[in-house]
């Protein structure tokens, strides 16, 4: 735990699918520099909840939202918040690559652009650039640019969506399952940029892997049945966690 | 024997062959064996099968061929030698007496006619107990070769799919066929056109009056780009640019703004549109946009112009394309991965900044094929045009002048009373098989453009 204030707080939130309640009274904070893994079996709340965090749940037509989330002490789902400026700064990756039908500097330069964040072409593509070096991209792309974004390989594809995401410069990235569609090499490369991510965002990540949120993360927290049935530092939860549930789940018990 | 007749026999027969199949397969010896590899009613389906279909071959066979063998014998008869020689009229004395021959207690307006009565007759009546006579034959034989096939081991369901397949095959090729058919009797009508016009006097003139016909060289006013221009003018410049952006501004409102509710009653609404009968939407052009349009023109300052003006016919047919290009932009923009949707919404782009930068492109394919699509119906629309639109062949860009389309001149050159063969007749054909090219391209290139983005997408 530190001192300075948290990045992100939820507290007492619940989430609703028409007369279904999919996430029950989370409360948990989130950290600058450091990776936030929630793990749970299928169905239990972390993508749903995740989602409240940059309200993407808006987009379905029956969700509801209850309890308070606030980013920087400012409550999210207040009147005064705007969505767009939200989501410009808690960035999302989602579980399947969806880059743009669009060429690979095109993907990257939608965000910079819908929000104005370049002066002149030289800026773009510097933004651009500098992007795709984060995102560890770079090299594979840079004679390339103009190639439409779906025709690279899966891995790649995600890639761009998280340097797609870096563009506009978030504070906040929320990765849905990020690895969940790749193969083992690309996985790696994918925890790699988490890795190197870590000091500039707070990040928080969804998986299903075990091992990936033990290899990645800092602090897990564990989801079961919409319940947050323990969150701490990532070495406890694997080594000795305080609830039974969260063991089982850890030796491979259920889910 | 009346054809209808002769199937409900050939039809009882086969009902009688099931049946007494398939009580026969029921009484199979099994053998020891738990199951056999067809159940009796299968059993009986194959030997339906085989009483059925080919007497019902032979009756359309014959059907085809007898007509030609009764004029065969009825010209072999004596009174046959004061036809006349010349085809047309013979054809027509013939065709009299055969009518005649028919309808018992009639006699025929023409003498040789008349004396014709009875032979046509006898043939008639000779050559129908053969085709009678030839069907039930061939479905008892074709009966009796399937009962003895069919024993306890005989893979009677096999051959049942079979004929099951090939019965499906054969009502699918039927349209095909039709089509083919109908392309065939436009290319041999256009082919006798084309000879007594040059080709390129008709695609490349742009003269048309097909009232005044130079019988030294019919081609010099019967140029059909006046036709053309307009057809393209009416139905793909103003049509489209009013089906264009109401068509995919309602696929937009409907797919990414309108509540479930709206949606449940507005798409239908929409889609009920595209069944109005187009016949209707022609009188709403002519009794209600053309006099709005001309008095529109005359207040623009043109004190002249025509109540059949291009754009009343346009405007109409526009509206009548609306639906065609919003349901397939809403198809396509539906077909777009939420994904996709989410991914620019994630990055805090607003609804119509999404709309307008990701879906619309990655649906773009799928609108495009939509937009052909109405195009090619636009263009082959009929009823409207020759209600709302002039019959003047003007090559004009004023949307208040008159314009002539396509169909609109093919129904004008039919009607009427003209030779078969002048001209004027056949260049209808020719223009309807130019349209008939002109569609088909559009049609297949929509497809391609609609396949390609599917497979994209999967």
């Amino acid at each position: 735990m530190t001192d300075a204030p948290h990045k992100m707080t939820a507290r007492d939130v619940s989430v609703f699918y028409g007369e279904k309640q999919a996430v029950k009274n989370v409360s948990i904070d989130i950290d600058m520099d450091r990776v936030t893994a929630f793990i749970g079996p299928s169905g239990c709340g972390k993508s749903t909840f995740l989602r409240t965090l940059n309200r993407m749940n808006d987009t379905i037509g029956n969700a509801r939202v209850e309890g308070q989330i606030t980013l920087d002490g400012e409550d999210i789902y207040s009147s005064g918040m705007d969505v767009v400026q939200l989501r410009a700064r808690v960035g999302m990756v989602f579980q399947k690559p969806n880059p743009f039908p669009k060429s690979i500097f095109e993907n990257v330069a939608y965000g910079p652009r819908i929000h104005g964040l370049a002066n002149s072409k030289a800026d773009l593509e510097e933004i651009v650039a500098r992007s795709l070096r984060r995102a560890g991209l770079w090299e594979e792309v840079k004679d390339r640019l103009n190639d439409s974004g779906t025709a690279l390989s899966g891995g790649q594809q995600q890639r761009l969506c998280i340097a797609r995401a870096i563009a506009v410069d978030p504070e906040v990235i929320l990765m849905d399952e990020p690895a969940s569609a790749l193969d083992p090499i690309a996985t790696a490369k994918i925890e790699e940029l988490i890795h190197e991510l870590r000091g500039r965002y707070a990040i928080v990540i969804v998986t299903h892997n075990m091992q990936q949120a033990a290899r990645v993360s800092q602090r897990t927290a564990f989801f079961h049945l919409g319940n947050l049935v323990e969150y701490g530092d990532t070495d406890n939860i694997f080594t000795a966690p305080r609830e039974e549930r969260t063991k089982d789940y850890i030796t491979g018990r259920y889910g | 024997m009346n054809a209808f007749a002769l199937m409900f026999l050939v039809a009882g027969l086969g009902l009688i062959g099931w049946l007494t199949a398939r009580s026969r397969a029921a009484r199979f010896d099994r053998g020891g064996a738990k199951r056999l590899h067809s159940l009796p009613a299968q059993h009986g389906f194959f030997v339906a099968m085989w009483v059925v279909l080919p007497a019902l071959l032979f009756v359309a066979a014959w059907g085809a061929i007898s007509p030609a063998l009764v004029k065969q014998t009825v010209l072999e008869h004596p009174a046959a030698s004061q036809l006349p020689q010349f085809d047309f009229e013979r054809d027509a004395l013939l065709a009299e007496a055969s009518r005649v021959a028919e309808q018992p207690g009639v006699a025929a307006f023409d003498p040789v006619a008349q004396q014709l009565v009875a032979p046509t007759r006898a043939a008639k009546v000779r050559y129908d107990w053969i085709g009678t006579a030839g069907a039930i034959l061939l479905a008892f034989a074709g009966g009796a070769y399937a009962f003895t096939r069919i024993r306890a081991s005989f893979p009677a369901r096999s051959s049942v799919e079979r004929g099951m397949m090939l019965m499906l095959l054969v009502a699918s090729l039927i349209a095909i066929l039709t089509t083919v058919g109908i392309f065939l009797s436009l290319l041999w009508e256009s082919v006798r056109f084309f000879g007594q016009v040059s080709i390129t006097d008709f695609l490349f003139g742009t003269h048309w009056s097909p009232q005044v016909i130079d019988p030294a060289r019919p081609g010099r006013s019967l140029g059909a780009v006046p036709l053309f221009w307009g057809t393209f003018f009416i139905g793909a410049v103003i049509a489209m640019i009013v089906a264009i952006p109401f068509g995919l501004m309602s696929a937009i409102y409907l797919t990414q703004y309108a509540a479930p509710q709206v949606r449940r009653w507005m798409k239908p609404i929409l889609e009920i549109l595209a069944g109005v009968p187009t016949v209707v939407y022609g009188y709403f052009a002519a009794l209600t946009v053309a006099p709005a349009v001309r008095d529109l023109a005359v207040a623009f300052g043109y004190p002249y112009a025509s109540s059949e003006s291009a754009l009343a016919a346009g405007l109409v047919m526009g509206v009548m394309i609306i639906p065609f290009v919003s349901s397939m932009a809403d198809d396509s923009i539906a077909a777009v991965p939420t994904a996709m949707r989410d991914g620019s919404l994630a990055m805090g782009a607003t609804k119509s900044e999404t709309i307008s930068r990701v879906l619309i492109p990655a649906a773009l394919p799928g609108v495009v094929a939509g937009i052909l699509l109405a195009v090619s119906r636009a263009i082959g629309e009929t009823m409207i045009v020759v209600m709302a639109a002039s019959g003047a062949a003007n090559i004009t860009l004023n949307p208040f002048e008159s314009a002539t389309t396509v169909t609109k001149q093919i129904v004008d050159l039919l009607t009427g009373e003209s030779e078969f063969d002048s001209p004027k007749t056949l260049a209808a054909f020719a223009l309807g098989l130019t349209l008939f090219v002109i569609t088909l391209l559009l049609n297949i290139v929509a497809l391609r453009v609609v396949k390609r983005y599917r497979e994209a997408y999967e």
